[in-house]
């Protein structure tokens, strides 16, 4: 027990991406709600940013950048003392991909709005069937 | 200049796209006299690179910015890389020029966005093919699909609904390859697809590199739509705009299954694909399912270009399946059917395109007297039907003969029965629309002849659709060197 416990806690920051996966998930799968859809699907994308940054990071770590560089010389910083960056700066990118899928996505339920006068994915169905 | 040539593939396009969101703006015509010249190019590069590669038989490996790996980002146009990448940019001509009408008719106000976007399209597929930064790749895969939910959404009715489920769908699909290749990354601490490749042989043990490996799969299965993460797909193409679905249908996917090639052979290295973490027996079953079950959902289709979707989902189901037999022929067979699928598929459609040019043919039914109307693209018609359906010497007989080789080479005979089945039902699908298309109505043939006039689609239409099919005859012909002098190579030597 006790050791499960351990491994759970000692990871917790990959059972926070996971929870958040699957909510999403749920979310785009089970809810009717095209634009209950459209924010499943940004959470699913939000919990994999999370799991990229937090594997970059590191407790009492710094910035990777060379530590008072002016004045008395540059020492470069340890590997060991800095914080990995580059998970985060792709995740800069990831976001800005994130985003525009975002704004796709809502243009879209616009549309599907302007058409149906309804965003209820049933409703929607009805009314295809109906034709 | 020539040792820039794999930025210019992707820089080109990229500021076109940009010239022809402003330029559009103030003349509309002028963005199809932009679009043009940059297609050009591309596939003129692209060409070069190709040429390049087979004669100096080396991989060229570009470092944009003059960043060396790990820190930048590199291009690697290898012999695999370079064949899809004419390949992408010779259908990308083909189209632009076939669809120069169709375009106006269905934009008529739009059209300038329309190009913005379908140029971007472009740049994402060949970024995708040309980059060797796993990252990277997503990116891009990126721009190619949001640009590519852009272009279906333009089409009013259920397009919308269609388009939703592929954003949902395909958003589901890229986010797993990113997973992927954060876990990749925390194992190796490396994006660059060759340092990877040196890198994983090494972690053999690990677990990490299975989840990677089965997550990664798993995003691309849902991109290429492989049965059953199909969903979104026949939607997708069926009420997209006639002019999108004619590019997508032939590149999306073959670019996909491009990906999954590279991930299994030049990232995860066959010793890890085909040795250690060994799905390819599961895959390949799945592919089984993927053909028959495209082929029988196709036959139940009275739309000709739902029915063409289901083919495309069958299709994808040869390549995939052949990829994971894991010998020289099947993979192979796999390589050589993304090329021809694609110049199959665009034929197939722009010949639609061509048949509902005066008349709009949606339904099997309306195809009634068609090839007596346009006995030209009743021809090209034709060929591409017999190409899917694989009959010699058309190109579509020789992938099918060499992934039905390396079926029985690996003695995965569902498979290869999965193969022979689809291919009669192709038969079937295709002399069905040749029936309605030739000899109905039937009361032409008692009583009254009435004549028929022929109102043939326009040139600009016409001569493009005419070269692809010639392009059909042409691969099937010189498989043979294609397979000898470019394929073999983009297959490491271990696999046998």
């Amino acid at each position: 027990m006790n050791e499960i416990a351990s491994f759970i806690i000692a990871k917790y920051n990959y059972w926070i991406y996971i929870v958040l996966m699957m909510i999403g998930l749920y979310a785009m799968i089970v809810k009717n709600n095209l634009v209950k859809k459209i924010i499943g699907m940004n959470i699913f994308q939000t919990a994999i940013i999370l799991f990229y940054v937090s594997i970059g990071t590191k407790r009492g770590a710094t910035i990777p950048i060379i530590y008072h560089g002016h004045g008395d010389g540059s020492h470069a910083v340890h590997a060991t003392d800095y914080i990995n960056p580059l998970p985060h700066v792709l995740m800069l990118t990831a976001i800005v991909v994130s985003v525009a899928t975002l704004g796709v996505a809502l243009a879209i339920a616009l549309k599907v709005y302007r058409r149906y006068n309804t965003l209820e994915e049933d409703e929607i169905f009805t009314q295809i069937r109906r034709k | 200049m020539t040792q820039h040539l794999p930025a210019i593939i992707i820089v080109v396009p990229l500021l076109s796209a940009l010239l022809v969101a402003v330029f559009g703006w103030i003349k509309k015509t002028i963005c199809f006299v932009i679009a043009l010249p940059a297609m050009g190019i591309v596939f003129l590069s692209s060409i070069v690179l190709f040429y390049k590669v087979i004669t100096e038989n080396q991989p060229i490996i570009y470092f944009l910015g003059g960043w060396s790996p790990p820190v930048g980002i590199a291009y690697n146009i290898d012999h695999l890389s370079s064949l899809v990448l004419v390949l992408i940019s010779g259908v990308t001509l083909a189209h632009l020029i076939a669809t120069r009408q169709t375009v106006i008719e269905e934009f008529t106000n739009k059209v300038s966005a329309f190009y913005t976007l379908y140029i971007l399209f472009v740049t994402g597929l060949m970024g995708i093919v040309a980059t060797g930064d796993a990252f990277n790749l997503y990116v891009l895969l990126e721009i190619a699909s949001i640009t590519g939910y852009a272009m279906i959404g333009m089409n009013s009715g259920r397009a919308y609904l269609a388009c939703f489920n592929y954003i949902i769908i395909g958003t589901i699909g890229a986010c797993l390859y990113l997973l992927g290749v954060g876990y990749i990354y925390l194992v190796t601490g490396s994006l660059n697809m060759l340092d990877i490749a040196s890198i994983l042989p090494g972690l053999v043990d690990s677990k990490v590199v299975p989840a990677a490996f089965i997550i990664c799969m798993v995003g691309l299965m849902v991109k290429m739509g492989l049965f059953p993460l199909h969903g979104w797909l026949p939607n997708a193409y069926t009420y997209a705009p006639s002019s999108v679905s004619t590019l997508m249908a032939p590149l999306t996917t073959k670019v996909m299954i491009y990906v999954m090639v590279r991930v299994a052979l030049y990232v995860f290295t066959p010793v890890l694909s085909f040795s250690v973490i060994k799905p390819g027996n599961g895959f390949t079953w799945i592919a089984v399912a993927a053909i028959i079950m495209g082929s029988l959902m196709a036959l139940s289709q009275q739309n000709i270009k739902k029915m063409l979707s289901y083919i495309v989902i069958a299709e994808v189901g040869y390549m995939v399946g052949g990829l994971w037999l894991g010998n020289r022929m099947g993979i192979t067979g796999a390589i050589l059917h993304i090329v021809n699928d694609a110049v199959m598929t665009l034929c197939i459609f722009l010949a639609v395109v061509s048949f509902s040019s005066y008349k709009k043919r949606d339904k099997l039914s309306d195809f009634q007297g068609a090839f007596k109307e346009m006995p030209v693209t009743a021809a090209v018609f034709c060929v591409a039907a017999i190409s899917i359906i694989g009959v010699p010497p058309t190109c579509g007989f020789f992938s099918k003969w060499y992934l039905i080789s390396g079926g029985l080479a690996a003695g995965h005979y569902a498979f290869v029965a999965a193969l022979l089945f689809s291919s009669l039902i192709n038969m079937v699908l295709f002399f069905r629309i040749i029936e309605i298309a030739y000899f109905e109505p039937f009361s032409d043939h008692h009583g009254k002849k009435h004549h028929v006039k022929i109102a043939e689609a326009s040139p600009g239409l016409l001569i493009p659709l005419i070269i692809v099919a010639c392009m059909l005859i042409i691969l099937g012909l010189y498989t043979d060197e294609l397979v000898t002098h470019v394929i073999s190579h983009a297959i490491p030597a271990e696999i046998v």
